[in-house]
């Protein structure tokens, strides 16, 4: 074989390993992606129970969802335990994210461990140990109960990026405005915050959705009155998978979207 | 002209004031900031698993220590079953997850990077996307009158349906959905930061493309392999909703029997036993994580 041939050969065969690998990433996205997707043209079936492909289109299953009470108070309750826990979460994330990120002592990363393990815990270990304090607090069924848990959850995201925003900060700032008569406190709030509000906003953001999804906290400290969303889905799919679910479903996909096109444009902002 | 000379004064007491803060540095007292979260994480997390810890050494009729949740954990083997299932399971997950996810992650690494950043997003919908959601898009497609099974049917392939799910292959099609994203992000991030150049000297003093990342690429991208394995592992230990929804009878996870023993057959102490286990392998593994990767790593942060 001449070396002219040789060299074809192997260009030929980078080209083939080339294609194989485009195809093969292309099927991890569809494997990725469809299962999501496959769900909007079946929110708007018109059948009685789930079929493929739908018979015919309707709005049917939303009109459901938007006319049942259970499912609007538990959408109710959804959000304001969602909206609580990101408050919650927010102002005690920055306070521990400055201080984890402007002072160092000894054990500093042990803290840091400590406060985002709750990442890697298993929640359902942080349900059972959780559910035994409430027990014996009467705090099961309770919206601040469910609040309080899942801040416990909603935490290491706030930290880990509120810190991220911090360590790009320039403290000198602060000091200039110190210099110039502001407190610490008016330091902060007039010229850290406004600097850092890519990352609170993107914490706040996690939180918010680590609550509003969350199920298993939920499925063992809810009881029997403070049913949220997830809740409520996992009721109803344990018993017939009407299609409510999947006009729901299509709406948390929206919403899912929506969060994730915001915290992208944020995190551009904090890498600028 | 006195007002001004007030104003004047007020201006240099906040200024003296803030030059004092100075003094002590902008970042003295700041460690208080800590306490509140402290307070709040022993109170609402430390507390209530250290009260788990002793609810499952002591024996709720005489409130004496006692092994025996343990000793009944060792010897029954429906829950040592359990234990060695849910290992099998997240290992295989695991695996599955590296070997679809590495090359998603080496092609992004490749790409420009306001394309792979692009492409990122996609690996990061379903990350967004509620887990629940996502069980029960599997349901739809892999039930028996689910998608797969309609267009198998349709084209004759099959006659009767074939059985997807609630059975450990809807598991394991499930939980990878969920956790590969994991994978591919942890892997990105490790290999975003390798040196192209490293492979491309290595062909031009004659490697082939396979020997150079085999040589390589490989050895520079383990820690993404090390610490994407890791992440996806522990967290497939506690799954719990994906199993109970698209599972059988067989394919109870550590989690599952957790909930059984707490909320049906309201054995605490016992439930509290098996959920410490889970526990202190996880909080094992977690350290192992730290110690080689740092906690940096995490999430591709």
């Amino acid at each position: 074989m001449s070396s002219l041939s040789r060299k074809r050969w192997l260009r030929n065969r980078v080209q083939v390993r080339h294609i194989l690998l485009y195809l093969f990433c292309i099927l991890v996205f569809a494997f990725l992606l469809a299962p999501i997707l496959v769900i909007i043209p079946m929110s708007f079936s018109s059948a009685d129970f789930l079929q493929f492909p739908p018979p015919s289109f309707s709005l049917r299953w939303y009109e459901n969802f938007f006319s049942r009470q259970d499912w609007l108070s538990a959408t109710m309750l959804s959000l304001r335990v969602a909206i609580a826990t990101s408050l919650l979460s927010t102002v005690l994330g920055i306070m521990a994210a400055l201080a984890l990120a402007r002072t160092s002592f000894i054990g500093k990363d042990l803290i840091y461990a400590f406060i985002v393990s709750p990442m890697i815990v298993p929640a359902i270990i942080i349900a059972v140990a959780v559910l035994f304090v409430y027990a014996r607090l009467r705090l099961v069924g309770s919206f601040l109960g469910l609040v309080l848990a899942h801040s416990v959850l909603a935490l290491p995201y706030v930290v880990i990026n509120v810190t991220a925003s911090l360590r790009t900060f320039d403290i000198d700032l602060e000091k200039a405005a110190m210099s110039l008569g502001a407190n610490r406190f008016q330091a902060f709030t007039k010229i850290t915050l406004p600097l850092i509000r890519p990352g609170v906003f993107a914490g706040a953001l996690f939180a918010f959705v680590i609550s509003w999804d969350e199920l298993v906290v939920a499925l063992f400290v809810s009881g029997t009155k403070a049913i949220t969303l997830p809740r409520r889905m996992w009721i109803s799919l344990r018993q017939d998978i009407d299609p409510t679910i999947a006009s729901i479903a299509t709406l948390l996909v929206v919403f899912a979207s929506v969060v994730l096109l915001v915290v992208e444009l944020l995190r551009r902002r904090t890498n600028t | 002209m006195g007002s001004r000379g007030e104003a004047g004064q007020r201006t240099a007491g906040r200024r003296w004031r803030g030059l004092r803060a100075l003094q002590s540095g902008p970042t003295a007292g700041l460690g208080l900031l800590l306490l509140p979260v402290l307070i709040y994480f022993l109170a609402l997390y430390a507390y209530p698993l250290i009260g788990m810890l002793q609810r499952s050494f002591r024996d709720p009729a005489t409130a004496s220590l006692t092994l025996q949740y343990y000793e009944k954990l060792l010897n029954t083997p429906a829950v040592l079953r359990v234990f060695a299932g849910t290992f099998r399971l997240a290992t295989t997950v695991t695996l599955v997850a590296l070997v679809l996810g590495y090359p998603v992650a080496y092609l992004l690494s490749k790409l420009p990077r306001r394309t792979a950043g692009l492409l990122m997003i996609l690996v990061l919908l379903p990350f967004w996307t509620s887990i629940l959601v996502r069980s029960y898009s599997w349901m739809v497609i892999l039930g028996r009158a689910g998608i797969v099974n309609s267009i198998l049917q349709g084209l004759g392939i099959v006659s009767e349906p074939l059985k997807l799910m609630y059975n450990s292959f809807g598991v394991h099609i499930g939980m990878v959905h969920i956790l590969l994203p994991f994978m591919i992000l942890a892997l990105y991030s490790v290999m975003q930061a390798i040196d192209r150049d490293l492979v491309k000297s290595a062909q031009s003093l004659g490697a082939t493309p396979l020997q150079a990342f085999l040589r390589i690429f490989l050895p520079l991208s383990l820690p993404g392999i090390g610490s994407g394995c890791l992440l996806v592992f522990i967290q497939a230990l506690g799954f719990y909703i994906t199993p109970a929804l698209l599972g059988g009878t067989s394919d109870r996870t550590i989690s599952m029997a957790i909930d059984l023993y707490v909320n049906t057959v309201i054995n605490w102490e016992f439930g509290a036993a098996i959920a410490l286990v889970l526990f202190v392998v996880t909080f094992a593994l977690f350290l192992i994580y730290n110690r080689i990767l740092g906690l940096d790593r995490l999430f591709g942060g």
